[in-house]
């Protein structure tokens, strides 16, 4: 018999048919009537002033609107707080086009606006822009002195905690020491979609912004108050998003000259960044990471130091929270952690998935495996010695952490036994250098604040609308199936919908806490829904239900019954038919519980198993095989949460191997910026992946379970990939990417 | 000084090219435009037609998500103009199948959840109907390779394989290219 | 991208009557690089002539045993052309080692020759570069040049020739036969292109207004004993760090005739015949094949970030003249090479 019960089930993408054949709706696919387009004009340098834009020039081609430049925007917002968004970083932000200044390479300095796309490319690529180059500094290894301790200032930055025990005594005197220093360039979050804003320019002087973005609250709040917009007037919609990855948690220029010139021209304008463009914002910063760690004679950790510098801005202190992980992966009494940013004038780094956690697993994982060779000890058993069973960081204890569950699963189904500890040791049938190596991580389980409403209509179809996001990690499914299961309705009588500032609020889609926080939301929505309807069945006639309390009742298969007596039963239809109302609809949110959450330290984990082959005359490594065992609670659908982790490790296989955007000091400009320099995989790359959920109850994080899925299938696969090319080779590359060069 | 463009010249900038009568026929149907010549295939769909399932990730030829069949051959339709296509047989993914009726690929796709944000998947979808068109690729590395075209920044390649294997496996040629607007 | 007018062009004689009536004109075949330059205004025509519907994309044997590839068969053709995978499996797998399948269906073989190079600077206006503008600069010497030439470069220019299939011609040695107002002609593979010496903007030897007819390929293609490797930074999608193309003729385990050519390594695909001079008679063992090698790296040098070039050269060279000798790679309708 079919069931309503459709949590932890595998059901498809509701959302599948529209994104497979074209009809999902993208920023810059809303067909407005009258629109104009706006072309983006980058700096070629890095630092210094405009002197002169010959706007005149191009504005005498038929159709050229207008340049749109520091000389003729209008007057806007002033201070600083008018710009920042819900993740600025302390700091002053960027504002396009406000002054003459340049800040760093391909700043936008002006945008065309002409009748059509073609012409507005046409007239940006004959605008002359004079400027005057000051000297840059954009290379982080000149600042490895001037490093200094940031602020707090972004939400979610947590500065290190103090140090504990004695960590440079217990490292001096250790049985076993390691120390290194470990690198990894710039990277670029390059979704497959361009950043793109349509602003349809409505008769009434309101607009709708429809912006690729991973929050529509954040957009809107940052337009209206920097354009002086009432939030009536400023409608912000992003039904799909073609990948975000944390590129669209703040806003970008592009949302902006387009709002601004939809409002002077009042006329619709769309502005569609190009491929370069996309490397002129934000990325995930160049880093430095040191680490010492020492280990007892009986293999426990004695010590664990771990600083890291990067790279901000001159004009934000972008934050991450890199190294706090090593005071809390493994069990270890004497701890020092050490964060510093360092300014260039690049653009602000930007959180770019697991940030922070991303760089520092890579870090700690290596370290950790270089600590169990030095240690002598098998990888996975020194990580066992040292298994943390209490956060010593918070000095609390974990909601739920089944680590050892991904260890003990992820080992047995891996074949982790069969491998031999030396490196160089494993060979396959060609002759190819095999490794195998390990890595893992944490990532936080969040909550945040979120707010929902839920329809349901005399023909028994459920609506439920809050403005999170998608950008693939399949909110709208998800959504779908708990208010479907809380409602007791087959999947096709509900509709979720997202994106829309018409819509309750929900939080920036990031962090992994989108599950966890509109989850909740909807859940308590569709319960309050859930409640009136209980009401209404009541009332009707020789109601089986009279005297049942709503926690006597559930929803299931189209019918409200009782627990105890699933005979005891109305029909959900009938109910809604009875109550003569066309429809009934709730508002309702949920906010973390934090009475219940405080005392615990609560996180995902994981462990990656990975495979590499290696051709040691030509330097090239395969991934052939890759086993991600994670503990994030429960799995709401395992498809769509199978895929966040496979995309994971197509992520950490790239970020090992391939990524890097690499910046010409000489020019202060990035120069691998398009799709065929800047390597991401490919098909060819991607072998055997493997993903293992394990069973892991949690009903403190909140009522659902859920603790996210996004960003902790990312950890520790960069360093098992790393870790693996030293047992294969015994080469111990500690500048990522892994490219041919480094290993020849 | 430095200026932008380097290679410009100060006044007397060409005039914009004058639009003429392009015919394209686009999933069974004849579209005429008035377009200029510097209007690349993928813009006339996307800016001229609003069949915007077809998909600008680089507008270079680095990605594929622009990938469209001209006479059953998969090509990048942001490297190509669109007056070079007149009287050619062009179907996007808008002429593979609608969502009450998905094309095999399509319903494979979603099945193998061969995709996350999207974006990408048009171009998949038609990429992998050129290879079916082909018929050069059999075992999972043929299909891994002549799939490479298309980047998924998702990284659902797993999926993606999955999703091709079992369209090719069933041995569905070629299948009806043309389904009715 | 500039403003520019269309014309598709009826004939061979209309084409190029036309690209010389227009200056600042330019043929477009498949368009796969000129547009991407176009976009990039590093390409600036004011005239398009369109020269893909010619008829000239035939594929045909030719009375001397040879065959001609039409200039404009598209490259997937020619790479999938039966007479190509019997007779010239070497091309053939050069061919599907390049680009992606989509670009394979719309670049043509005579637009494959016309490629220009991947150099970042080259691409940027806002970096000088000799290539695009005679005389700002190099900004690649000194810069970031990971991808950059380590043989025949100049102090104008150290770009390297982007193609796969031109690597395989290189060894091959077709005659590039092409069409211009002074008539017909036909030039040697090995002269087609040109290293930058003090005038990089020149990458090859085309006289102005001229047009490619065809390739026509000697009756010789190695079709037992070759290899095409290519090593790049990730398995397929990606130019050549490094690439080899190598065809033996055996008696034995004597080498009769040999060819070695390179990719990723200079402005124009290097093929070495002093190299396969040296090959000529001598066993095909590793010491002799380590031997050539390191003869063709010898005057080899490295610009800094890909310094590791030199080394890697040298041991594709090894590793691809080994796998010629055993004949193992076979003509086939993908590539799968790049994992040897």
């Amino acid at each position: 018999m079919s069931t309503t019960n459709y949590i932890g089930k595998a059901p498809s993408r509701v959302d599948g048919p529209a994104k497979v054949t074209g009809a999902a709706t993208y920023a810059a696919e809303y067909n407005v009537p009258g629109l104009t387009y706006g072309w983006v004009v980058s700096s070629p340098i890095a630092k210094g002033k405009i002197t002169k834009i010959h706007a005149d020039e191009v504005l005498v081609l038929p159709g050229v609107l207008q340049v749109f430049s520091h000389e003729n925007v209008p007057s806007l917002a002033w201070f600083d707080r008018s710009y920042k968004d819900q993740v600025a970083p302390g700091g002053s932000p960027f504002r396009p086009l406000h002054d003459n200044e340049i800040k760093f390479s391909q700043q936008p300095v002006a945008l065309i606006v002409a009748e059509n796309f073609e012409l507005a490319r046409y007239a940006a690529s004959v605008l002359r822009i004079e400027y005057e180059a000051a000297p840059h500094e954009t290379n982080l290894e000149t600042k490895r002195q001037e490093g200094f301790e940031p602020g707090r200032g972004k939400t979610g930055y947590m500065p290190p905690p103090p140090p504990r025990g004695n960590p440079d005594k217990a490292w001096e005197e250790a049985a076993h020491r390691m120390e290194a220093e470990y690198v990894h360039g710039t990277q670029h979050h390059n979704p497959m979609e361009l950043f793109a804003t349509t602003v349809e320019y409505h008769a009434n002087g309101k607009i709708t912004a429809y912006d690729k973005t991973q929050g529509v609250y954040n957009v809107q709040a940052y337009l209206t108050k920097i354009f002086g917009l009432s939030k009536d007037n400023c409608r912000v919609v992003n039904e799909y998003m073609g990948g975000g990855f944390g590129s669209g948690l703040r806003p970008q220029y592009q949302v902006f000259l387009a709002v601004l010139a939809a409002l002077e021209l009042k006329r619709s304008v769309r502005v569609t960044l190009t491929r370069q463009q996309m490397f002129s914002f934000g990325h995930r910063p160049h880093t430095l990471q040191y680490l010492k760690l020492a280990t007892n004679p009986d293999g426990t950790l004695a010590a664990v130091q771990h600083h890291a510098l990067h790279e901000t801005s001159q004009f934000e202190d972008y934050t991450e929270n890199v190294v706090n992980w090593s005071g809390m992966l493994y069990q270890c009494d004497n701890v020092k952690l050490g964060y510093q940013l360092a300014k260039l004038d690049v653009y602000t780094p930007l959180d770019m998935r697991a940030p922070g956690a991303a760089t520092g697993s890579i870090g700690l994982e290596v370290a950790m495996d270089e600590m169990a060779y030095a240690a002598g000890l098998d990888p996975l058993e020194f990580r066992l010695r040292n298994y943390a069973e209490k956060d010593q960081n918070m000095n609390k204890p974990f909601s739920s952490k089944k680590l050892r569950d991904c260890y003990h699963q992820g080992a047995a189904k891996f074949g982790w036994d069969k491998r031999t500890q030396e490196p160089r040791s494993m060979r396959d049938a060609d002759g190819k250098l095999v490794g195998w190596g390990i890595g893992g991580g944490a990532w936080d389980a969040s909550q945040m604040k979120s707010a929902a409403k839920a329809t349901i209509t005399a023909d028994g179809k459920l609506l439920v609308l809050s403005a999170s996001g998608e950008n693939g990690t399949g909110t709208y499914t998800i959504m779908t199936q708990i208010a479907a299961e809380t409602l007791g309705l087959p999947l096709e009588a509900v509709t979720f919908r997202l994106g829309d500032t018409d819509q309750p609020e929900a939080p920036l889609q990031g962090g992994s806490w989108t599950a966890a926080s509109v989850g909740t939301a909807v859940k308590n929505t569709c319960e309050a829904l859930g409640e009136k309807l209980l009401k209404l069945a009541q009332k009707m006639e020789g109601s089986p239900l009279k005297n049942a309390n709503f926690e006597d009742v559930e929803f299931v298969n189209g019918q409200i019954r009782l627990r105890t007596d699933a005979n005891q039963a109305v029909v959900l239809r009938d109910v809604l038919q009875a109550s003569g109302e066309a429809k009934i609809e709730v508002d309702g949110s949920a906010m973390p519980n934090m009475v219940k959450q405080m005392p615990y330290s609560m996180h995902s984990h994981n462990m990656v198993f990975a495979e590499v082959k290696v051709d040691e005359d030509l330097g090239t490594v395969h991934v052939t095989r890759v086993l991600n065992a994670v503990a994030a609670g429960r799995i709401l659908n395992q498809k769509t949460a199978r895929s966040q982790v496979l995309g994971s490790v197509v992520w950490g296989i790239s970020m090992a191997l391939m990524e890097e955007t690499v910046m010409d000091h000489k020019f202060g400009r990035y120069m691998n910026h398009n799709y065929a320099e800047y390597h991401v995989p490919v098909n060819a790359d991607i072998h055997d992946i493997d993903v293992i959920f394990v069973e892991e109850e949690d009903d403190i994080v909140n009522p659902l379970g859920v603790k996210g899925i996004g960003e902790v299938g990312m950890l520790g696969v960069a360093a098992a990939i790393a870790n693996a090319v030293f047992h294969a080779t015994g080469k111990r590359v500690r500048d990522l990417p892994i490219m041919i060069d480094k290993l020849l | 000084m430095i200026q932008h463009p380097t290679t410009s010249s100060a006044g007397g900038l060409a005039a914009p090219p004058p639009a003429g009568t392009v015919r394209l026929t686009i999933n069974g149907q004849l579209h005429t435009l008035e377009i200029a010549p510097w209007t690349t295939l993928l813009d006339a769909l996307r800016e001229y037609l609003h069949l915007t399932g077809t998909k600008k990730g680089c507008d270079h030829g680095q990605c594929g998500a622009c990938t469209v069949l001209v006479e059953g051959k998969r090509i990048n339709s942001c490297l190509t103009l669109a007056v070079m296509h007149e009287g050619e047989e062009i179907t996007t993914i808008e002429g593979l199948g609608t969502q009450e009726n998905l094309h095999p690929l399509q319903q494979a796709f979603v099945d193998h959840d061969a995709f996350q944000c999207g974006y990408c998947t048009p171009g998949q979808i038609c990429s992998a109907q050129g290879l079916i068109n082909e018929g050069k690729a059999h075992t999972e590395a043929e299909i891994r390779e002549l799939m490479s075209g298309n980047l998924c920044r998702c990284g659902a390649y797993v999926g993606i394989l999955n999703a091709v294997k079992e369209v090719v496996d069933k041995g569905i040629k070629n299948y009806e290219l043309k389904i009715k607007n | 991208m500039n403003s520019f007018t269309y014309h598709r062009a009826t004939a061979i004689g209309d084409a190029v009557q036309e690209k010389a009536e227009h200056p600042g004109s330019a043929y477009i075949g498949g368009g796969t690089n000129l547009l991407d330059l176009m976009k990039e205004n590093v390409e600036r025509p004011t005239h398009l002539v369109s020269v893909g519907k010619l008829p000239l994309a035939a594929i045909e044997s030719l009375p001397d045993g040879g065959l001609r590839l039409g200039a404009m068969a598209t490259n997937a053709d020619t790479a999938w052309h039966e007479d190509v995978k019997q007779r010239y499996p070497l091309l053939n797998q050069a061919i599907l080692a390049g680009a992606s399948p989509q670009l394979r269906n719309m670049a043509t073989n005579g637009g494959n020759l016309m490629q220009r190079t991947r150099c970042y600077y080259f691409y940027d206006l806002a970096t000088p570069c000799n290539k695009r503008e005679p005389g700002s600069g190099c900004s690649a010497i000194g810069g970031y040049n990971r991808i950059h030439a380590i043989l025949g470069t100049s102090e104008a220019c150290i770009a390297t020739h982007p193609s796969d299939m031109c690597v395989a011609l290189a060894a091959l040695a077709p005659s590039v036969r092409v069409s211009g107002p002074n008539g017909e002609r036909s030039i040697p593979f090995e002269d087609f292109h040109r290293l930058p010496g003090n005038e990089p903007e020149k990458d090859n030897t085309l006289e102005p207004g001229e047009l490619i007819l065809s390739l026509d390929l000697p009756a010789q293609g190695f079709s037992k004993n070759f290899s095409y490797l290519k090593l790049r930074d990730r398995s397929s999608y990606a130019f050549a760090l490094i690439s080899v193309a190598a065809a033996l003729e055996l008696d034995g385990h004597i080498i009769t005739d040999a060819r070695l050519a390179l990719g990723g390594v200079a402005h124009k695909p290097w093929r070495d015949q002093a190299a396969e001079n040296l090959l000529k008679g001598q066993p095909a063992t590793a010491e002799t094949f380590a031997r050539v090698a390191a003869r063709v790296v010898e005057n080899a040098q490295g610009q800094g970030s890909n310094d590791f070039k030199i080394e890697l050269a040298r041991r594709a060279i090894v590793r691809a003249l080994k796998q010629a000798a055993e004949g193992t790679q076979k003509a086939s309708d993908v590539f799968l090479n790049s994992n040897p």
